[in-house]
């Protein structure tokens, strides 16, 4: 009975000590932006401000990283979501041995270190086609990659998708274009919500592949990482507080409506 | 293929068609085979491309074998992601083991909502954020002089220890949640049987927790090597000269050295060490593609 209260108290522990590693970094760089000290540190501790906010706000540079990191998210979601779409239903009606091989080529990107997506397309459309890094090359290695995602995600809803409804409306006399329209858009509607938001923030935050192919453009990830190095103030702090409210807002938003969807379908299942 | 066109029709079908295969080819196909390519070849002036000089070599590849320097950066590498790994998966296998099999039902939302709330925080966040907590002038240097641990502040960022701990704090939840996954359908019964019979604490897991979780042990580490060989964030934001990352060499023959082909090489030896590690594991631990993509 000890050892089992004494082995409880040694779980707790590690718990508690778990969760304090995961958060505490967070929490201290959280708390730094509001420390009047020119670096970002809670110690010591120099009196409250929020000066470091209107320092972000009047940082020209940061509004068009912003900008640039909009643009290229907004690009990434327009081209690797029809693409995701389109390969889960591709894959969804392949059944023979190819299918195996075109879903490994297909995940290969999850699988491959970022920098090297970044090398492989910057060598290849500067080369040989002849684009070199910009918004565009940023947007085409970024999709190859988060389409794979997406995929995923449209693969998984249309695991419960019963064919047997565009077969109907096909009999029905509804066109090709109708079937699509109606019957298997509105049912991967769920998914291409969560897929293009899914698709818009591993696009934001995207590091190791955007340095390679961004050209001389300076989305909001390179924008910070340069900043950390020259010209640390909390004002990079104020801007990642900001972040991660925002992320986080989404993440719940995302996730009750996953949720929300998840209990709809076992309601209609069961 | 026929299934396709005989639900969407022609116009329907060549889209979906042409999207994936642009993707497929155009994007991530010719692309890694492009550069592949590109390594082999010498980096010559416009001007003597697919000239006489234009023949493929090895000498990118010899560059690295050469360069002491670079030699024992990128052993360096894969040592450090080595370590990176099993650090993690030390850290995340009883929280793993805790959520799947100890804890109850009204704890275990709020846990996995812990541990999901970092997960979507941007990872150049949370390493700034170690950014912060190892400054010189920073809280960890405060708390330890406080406790009179060290009598004079240390100098943690530039260290390698700061690059690995950072990288164990941003890429923890790619091993908890593969290993959570693959534990929580092992039935608690199995464990309070193997208890019961009298089988020791390490022996459960020995006989039974680890190999039903393998798969997840092993996508788990597969995930974190891959991200730790591979990252470029974490080594420039809490490297420093003495721990320097191959992917930062990688990214000064791209854009300080100005040698393409070289870099390329790089990168090709990179990936072929990440294929490498994921083909080990996936022997190792009997697991298949299919189970890694998820």
């Amino acid at each position: 009975m000890t050892a089992d209260r004494f082995r409880t108290t040694l779980v707790g522990a590690y718990l508690a000590l778990f969760f304090i590693y995961l958060f505490l970094p967070l929490v201290v760089m959280g708390v730094a932006t509001f420390n009047t000290s020119r670096f970002p540190t809670v110690t010591p501790w120099m009196g409250f401000t929020t000066q470091w906010f209107a320092a972000l706000f009047a940082d020209g540079q940061l509004w068009r990283a912003l900008w640039t990191s909009l643009a290229i998210g907004a690009g990434v979601v327009a081209l690797a979501v029809p693409i995701g779409l389109s390969a889960a239903l591709l894959l969804w009606r392949l059944h023979s041995r190819a299918r195996t091989l075109v879903y490994a080529v297909m995940v290969s990107p999850l699988l491959t270190p970022g920098v090297i997506i970044g090398i492989s397309t910057l060598v290849f459309w500067d080369r040989w086609i002849g684009v070199g890094g910009g918004l565009v090359l940023t947007v085409l290695a970024q999709s190859s990659f988060i389409a794979a995602y997406a995929m995923l995600l449209f693969m998984a809803r249309l695991q419960r998708f019963d064919p047997a409804q565009e077969e109907a409306a096909l009999d029905l006399g509804a066109s090709h274009f109708q079937v699509f329209r109606r019957i298997t858009l509105p049912y991967l509607m769920p998914a291409v919500l969560s897929a293009a938001f899914i698709a818009f923030l591993q696009s934001f935050e995207n590091y190791n592949t955007t340095i390679f192919v961004r050209g001389l453009e300076t989305p909001l990830t390179v924008y910070i990482a340069s900043k950390v190095r020259t010209g640390l103030t909390p004002a990079i702090n104020a801007l990642s507080l900001i972040l991660i409210a925002v992320t986080v807002a989404g993440a719940v938003v995302y996730e009750i409506m996953r949720r929300r969807e998840a209990r709809r379908a076992a309601a209609a299942a069961g | 293929m026929g299934e396709v066109v005989r639900r969407y029709g022609p116009w329907l079908s060549a889209l979906i068609v042409g999207l994936v295969g642009f993707w497929i080819v155009v994007l991530v196909v010719l692309p890694q085979l492009m550069m592949v390519d590109f390594s082999f070849r010498p980096m010559l002036p416009p001007a003597e491309l697919g000239g006489p000089q234009d023949v493929y070599t090895l000498r990118n590849y010899e560059t690295l074998w050469a360069n002491t320097i670079h030699r024992s950066i990128f052993f360096q590498t894969i040592w450090a992601s080595a370590l990176v790994t099993a650090c993690t998966l030390a850290v995340c296998y009883p929280i793993a083991y805790f959520m799947a099999q100890v804890a109850d039902r009204k704890t275990l939302p709020l846990l996995v909502l812990l541990l999901i709330i970092p997960f979507w925080i941007n990872e150049l966040l949370r390493t700034f954020a170690w950014y912060v907590v190892l400054a010189f002038n920073g809280p960890l240097n405060w708390l330890l002089l406080s406790l009179g641990l060290i009598d004079a502040p240390e100098r943690w960022l530039g260290t390698p220890g700061a690059v690995i701990l950072g990288m164990v704090y941003v890429y923890i939840l790619f091993m908890v949640f593969p290993i959570y996954n693959a534990m929580e359908s092992l039935d608690r019964n199995q464990v309070e049987a193997a208890r019961d019979l009298g089988a020791s604490w390490t022996r459960i897991h020995r006989r039974v927790v680890i190999p039903h979780a393998k798969p997840g042990i092993a996508v788990g580490c597969i995930m974190t090597f891959m991200l730790a060989a591979g990252s470029y964030a974490v080594p420039s934001i809490l490297g420093g000269p003495n721990s320097r990352w191959f992917t930062e060499i990688i990214y000064n023959w791209f854009f300080e050295g100005g040698n393409w082909n070289q870099g390329a090489a790089y990168a090709f030896i990179l990936l072929i060490l990440c294929v490498g590690f994921i083909l080990l594991m996936m022997r190792l631990f009997k697991v298949g593609l299919t189970d890694v993509a998820k």
